[in-house]
């Protein structure tokens, strides 16, 4: 592991507290739909006009809608390690969002170890590193057998 | 006339180049197909009053105007000109453009055109730090298209018990078909081993489960049916229902290019996923339901996606598919035949001009010209296609 900063690969989609990060949405102040990413502009609910939005930090569990992996590198803006190594992507239902959301699946954790329904936990993983910096996003992980705290 | 009728349009030409990776200008296929259509239909050049084009987005400028890069280059002759861009169903939006035009009485007989040449490889998004787009966020963290066509092969295993056998069997049954087509790219056979010798794409997708980029171009001639009857083709195939309807709030399922489904925590979960909604508007606006239809073309963009399309069309009920499969049913010679054509299996995709090629065989079937892939009697058929950013169509050619 490098000694690089940690920075986010995305800024502001996700709190930075490596320990038990969340996404960072936002949710209609009206009438309660969420948002990832965050908006803050018009509601997309077609029966809501609101304008308003607090922002919020979204659940950090749930379960597996489906799941896959990338075998072939994937083309730019990824940027891929030398020599690329294959990774599992989950959908992951959020309960009280009610919303799935995608993410790669955390090292170490291939398509055998998922099952549609197995409970997940939002985790920070490097995605990839550039010259100063580590840039981080968020993976999904296999809630392990001690549990979890939301 | 009932007022169905009074909706149609007719086709009275169809044209196609065959589906390669030449690497060609997509005005080359364009025109070819263009002029091939308008000997099919009798139709001389300077007689078409509207020109439809299908918009390719990786050819500079001459193809976010296809509609009049294919004119100029078919000579220009003073017909107004239209393109439409609508990801896989940038073909049906320039069809419906058409249809609009004749049936408003703006004009007789149309041009409808999509042509295009793929770069190798992923479709990749533009360049730079772009977070507010979501193609390049989902790029940017590893998510491909293969990645969606893996959940959802995925999830029909889960939930209804399909097989990779039964992926596989899709790919044999399409390259089958498909071998007999002239115009499809692909015409080699495969076995059920041969698919699962193919390298893993996106868990549980091989190689041979996914379609591949092609370059291409399909054409219509179309018009009213006055016009057809002046033709001495008042029996040509016509355009019964054409359907580009958008999502509704809050779609359960996570769509290309999106990282995650609308929260349906306030609205609740649409009671119709984005698929089904697409052709059941087809239906409706042709006075027709799935019982009436022949032969489906859809879009195959991985071998569970077409057991998918099936009971989107509600072609049989929803977690069926697959039995329909085992059973031929789905067979040229079976009881509801899909994608004759050899699909996007044989073809691969040449996205403004694939849902014009859907239509063009269903052209084709409905004169029973199709030859070996002919479906005996087909009187009736629907296409369905879907893409990036809540654009989807489904068309309904009847005879």
């Amino acid at each position: 592991m490098s000694d690089k900063p940690l920075v986010p690969a995305i800024e502001g989609w996700y709190t930075m507290n490596t320990d038990k990060p969340h996404l960072i949405g936002s949710c209609c102040t009206a009438c309660g739909t969420y948002f990832f990413p965050s908006l803050a502009t018009y509601c997309k609910n077609p029966d809501c006009d609101n304008t308003e939005f607090k922002e919020v930090e979204l659940s950090r569990t749930g379960t597996i809608w489906s799941y896959t992996n990338a075998c072939y590198q994937p083309p730019e803006p990824f940027v891929a390690p030398e020599p690329f190594e294959p990774y599992a992507i989950a959908a992951v239902q959020l309960e009280q969002e009610q919303m799935v959301v995608l993410g790669q699946v955390a090292k170490g954790f291939s398509v055998e170890d998922l099952k549609v329904g197995m409970a997940m936990e939002l985790v920070l993983e490097v995605l990839h590193e550039d010259e100063e910096e580590s840039k981080v996003t968020w993976k999904w992980k296999p809630v392990s057998a001690e549990g979890v705290s939301a | 006339m009932s007022a169905t009728q009074n909706q149609e349009i007719a086709i009275v030409g169809a044209g196609m180049t065959a589906w390669s990776k030449l690497g060609k200008n997509f005005v080359e296929y364009g025109v070819a197909a263009a002029r091939e259509a308008l000997e099919d239909a009798g139709v001389p050049w300077q007689d078409v009053g509207f020109v439809s084009g299908g918009a390719t987005i990786r050819n500079g400028y001459p193809g976010y105007v296809a509609g009049a890069s294919i004119a100029q280059a078919l000579g220009w002759q003073g017909a107004e000109v239209n393109t439409s861009y609508a990801a896989c169903a940038s073909g049906s939006q320039a069809l419906a453009a058409a249809r609009t035009k004749i049936l408003a009485g703006q004009c007789d007989v149309a041009l409808v055109v999509g042509a295009d040449t793929t770069p190798k490889g992923f479709l990749a998004p533009a360049k730079g730090y772009r977070p507010e787009d979501p193609d390049w966020v989902r790029f940017y963290l590893g998510v491909t298209n293969p990645t969606y066509f893996g959940l959802y092969a995925r999830r029909r295993m889960d939930v209804y018990g399909d097989t990779l056998e039964d992926f596989a069997a899709v790919k044999v049954k399409n390259a089958a078909i498909g071998s007999l087509n002239p115009r499809a790219r692909y015409k080699k056979t495969f076995t059920a081993e041969d698919v699962a010798a193919s390298a893993m794409v996106a868990d549980p997708l091989r190689l041979m489960d996914i379609c591949a980029t092609s370059d291409g171009g399909a054409a219509l001639i179309v018009c009213s049916l006055d016009y057809a009857k002046k033709l001495g083709k008042a029996d040509a195939p016509r355009v019964a229902a054409i359907s580009t309807v958008t999502p509704s709030f809050a779609s359960s399922v996570v769509e290309m290019p999106d990282i995650a489904t609308d929260s349906a925590a306030a609205a609740g979960v649409d009671a119709i996923a984005y698929r089904g909604q697409i052709p059941l508007k087809a239906y409706e606006e042709a006075g027709i339901g799935p019982k009436d239809i022949d032969l489906a073309e859809v879009y195959d963009l991985s071998t569970a996606l077409e057991l998918d399309w099936i009971e989107d069309l509600q072609l049989c009920g929803r977690g069926e598919a697959a039995t329909l499969l085992r059973n031929g049913d789905t067979s040229v010679g079976g009881s509801i035949p899909v994608n004759a054509s050899g699909g996007l299996a044989c073809f691969g995709e040449a996205v403004p001009a694939q849902a014009l090629a859907q239509i063009c065989e269903l052209t084709w079937q409905l004169r029973g010209e199709a030859g070996l892939r002919q479906v005996a009697g087909a009187k009736v058929g629907i296409t369905a296609n879907q893409g990036l950013f809540g654009h989807g169509s489904s068309v309904i050619v009847k005879r």
